[in-house]
């Protein structure tokens, strides 16, 4: 058997904007020096007159991309979701959410899988500060497949767009012949009527690795891939909730304001459900490697077959 | 500019400051001191200088400005509504539930406004994405002008946007800082002092004109120096006194956001009339 093919989505960033690049002439790529992280650098590479270099100032970038976009480009800002979501949420917030203007926010290295960098830089808060943005998408792809198809589908939207991609490189499981995307869906990618487990991003794999677990086990797990995580696929979970009568969240973020607390909030508003949170339990990340870090904050397979269990 | 000319703006001017007094007094809030400072630079930007057609506000050629400080919408308001964007009448609705006229501009709502702002030290950097890309589309002729106070330079994200506009020569875009030294919570020199801005600016890469922001002829010659620069962004460092126009309202930190009541409106109507009508008699 063939090994799994692992790519990080931050890599599958950079090639997405080198594929609409070609395509478009309107798309714009600005970057806060981090062109080497972020994957950004392919496209300077391929088109250095459209890659906007704005130095290590992230909220003069996200604000100039904003005026950009009002003049009709589409533009890409990118950074370290620490400092896209963090550091410039404000200009996120007002001079991208509230003018309604189309710029894409990529934001690469989110999660604790930032690994040895440590806390200061492992953004657990970036879906919680993105998702209270009125009108803001926030998508969260879980694969190579996934991610080019999100940076596809943000550009053909008219709005504002956070993506988040990560710097580990993670399997990918999608297959790209037969795979489709929408802003607002999300994908149900095994049969079960036991547990439902609804994962994002990395998490996903992680997900599908423990429903085969539970299934030796005799538990039939339902894996529900969540890369909208605004707009939410809610009549998919609610439709999972209902059938399976638990469900367990999973995503590399902080338990507070991320997927979890979407779906908890929908769960308890619509069906209310038996819910577990797996995320970073309101605590700060540290410095390690990435795969380890996962397992220690319970970010794995392992972790999801216990919980599952569990209730 | 010929007499006539001048004449039509310190005109207009003066129908700016009505529209401020108008609208804030309706509102009961807003900011008339930092409105009023830059009075004749609305006037001049809006009847003289921007490639604009109230007809079209969205022309996708017509040079863009952006409001950086965003509080001195009535200002902004008042310029675009005498230039013919949308009612004068209107101006009473400022502030009020339901009116377009937000507190801070609404680039969605109020024509002719091409950016939201409010939250001070974001406009600047918008205006020089707005120049980076009027270039990298090849629209040679837009010209993107943003005003600043002198308050708001305190925002770490203004020189971020300064750097850019510098290092990516915009030569397309124009800053302008109102220094009326008075900011909330008193002089500016007091509450952290930014001065000296032009040292600063030149420091920073920019042709700096340094102009009584009073007076139509400098205002004038500001932008033609603007207008013949190549290779650097402008910054027109202007010095004015807040609360132009209205005697009890110059040069008092107190009317930065403060509407006046009703004794205080016929006050400075009374006042702004007889500038009116000095004006006429004068034409």
């Amino acid at each position: 058997m063939s090994e799994v093919k692992k790519i990080a989505t931050r890599d599958s960033y950079g090639a997405a904007l080198v594929e609409l690049g070609r395509e478009h002439d309107n798309l714009v790529v600005l970057d806060a020096d981090l062109a080497a992280a972020t994957k950004t650098g392919v496209f300077k590479k391929a088109f250095p007159d459209r890659h906007i270099d704005c130095g290590i100032a992230e909220c003069n970038m996200v604000a100039a991309a904003a005026g950009m976009a009002a003049m009709g480009m589409v533009p890409f800002a990118s950074s370290f979701a620490m400092f896209a979501a963090g550091r410039a949420f404000e200009q996120v917030r007002n001079s991208v959410g509230y003018p309604k203007l189309n710029v894409k926010i990529g934001a690469t290295h989110g999660g604790i899988s930032v690994g040895e960098d440590g806390a200061s830089h492992q953004c657990c808060e970036d879906f919680a500060l993105m998702r209270s943005i009125p009108g803001m998408v926030v998508l969260s792809p879980a694969d190579d497949v996934e991610a080019r198809a999100a940076v596809k589908a943000a550009y053909a939207h008219e709005g504002p767009v956070y993506l988040r991609f990560g710097r580990l490189a993670v399997p990918v499981f999608h297959d790209e012949e037969n795979f489709t995307f929408e802003i607002g869906k999300g994908e149900q990618l095994t049969e079960g009527n036991d547990v439902a487990i609804v994962a994002t991003g990395l998490m996903v794999n992680e997900a599908l690795i423990a429903a085969e677990q539970l299934k030796a086990e005799g538990v039939a797990a339902r894996v529900i891939n969540i890369c909208s995580i605004k707009p939410l696929d809610e009549e998919l979970i609610l439709k999972a909730a209902r059938e399976c009568g638990k469900v367990v969240t999973c995503e590399e973020h902080s338990v507070i304001g991320g997927l979890g607390e979407a779906v908890a909030s929908l769960l308890s508003e619509k069906l209310p459900t038996p819910l577990r949170r797996i995320g970073v339990q309101d605590e700060f990340g540290h410095s390690g490697p990435a795969l380890a870090l996962l397992k220690q904050f319970g970010l794995c397979a392992e972790n999801i077959v216990k919980v599952a269990k569990s209730f | 500019m010929t007499n006539t000319q001048k004449h039509a703006l310190a005109v207009a001017a003066c129908n700016i400051r009505m529209g401020i007094i108008e609208s804030t007094h309706s509102a009961k809030a807003g900011h008339p001191g930092g409105s009023l400072s830059a009075a004749e630079m609305f006037a001049y930007l809006y009847n003289q200088e921007m490639r604009i057609d109230p007809a079209q506000p969205k022309w996708d050629d017509r040079d863009r400005f952006v409001l950086s400080k965003g509080h001195t919408a009535p200002g902004l308001y008042a310029a675009l509504a005498h230039r013919g964007f949308f009612p004068v009448s209107d101006l009473l609705t400022l502030r009020h539930i339901g009116s377009y006229l937000q507190g801070h501009p609404n680039m969605n709502t109020v024509p002719g406004v091409d950016m939201s702002t409010g939250s001070l030290g974001q406009g600047v950097s918008v205006a020089a994405g707005m120049a980076k890309a009027a270039k990298l589309m090849g629209k040679d002729a837009v010209r993107v002008y943003t005003l600043l106070g002198d308050g708001e330079i305190a925002e770490g994200q203004v020189w971020e946007a300064f750097l850019f506009a510098a290092h990516y020569k915009l030569d397309n875009f124009c800053a302008i800082i109102d220094l009326n030294g008075l900011q909330i919570d008193g002089r500016t020199a007091d509450v952290m002092n930014t001065e000296p801005v032009d040292a600063k600016m030149e420091a920073f890469g920019f042709n700096v004109v340094t102009i009584d922001g009073h007076d139509f002829d400098a205002i004038e010659a500001a932008f033609d120096v603007f207008h013949k620069t190549c290779g650097k962004p402008t910054v027109i460092l202007m010095k004015t006194t807040k609360g132009k126009g209205v005697s009890y309202m110059e040069n008092e930190a107190g009317w930065h956001g403060k509407a006046p009541n009703d004794a205080e409106y016929e006050k400075a109507m009374t006042e702004l009339r007889a500038q009116m009508a000095e004006l006429e008699a004068a034409k």
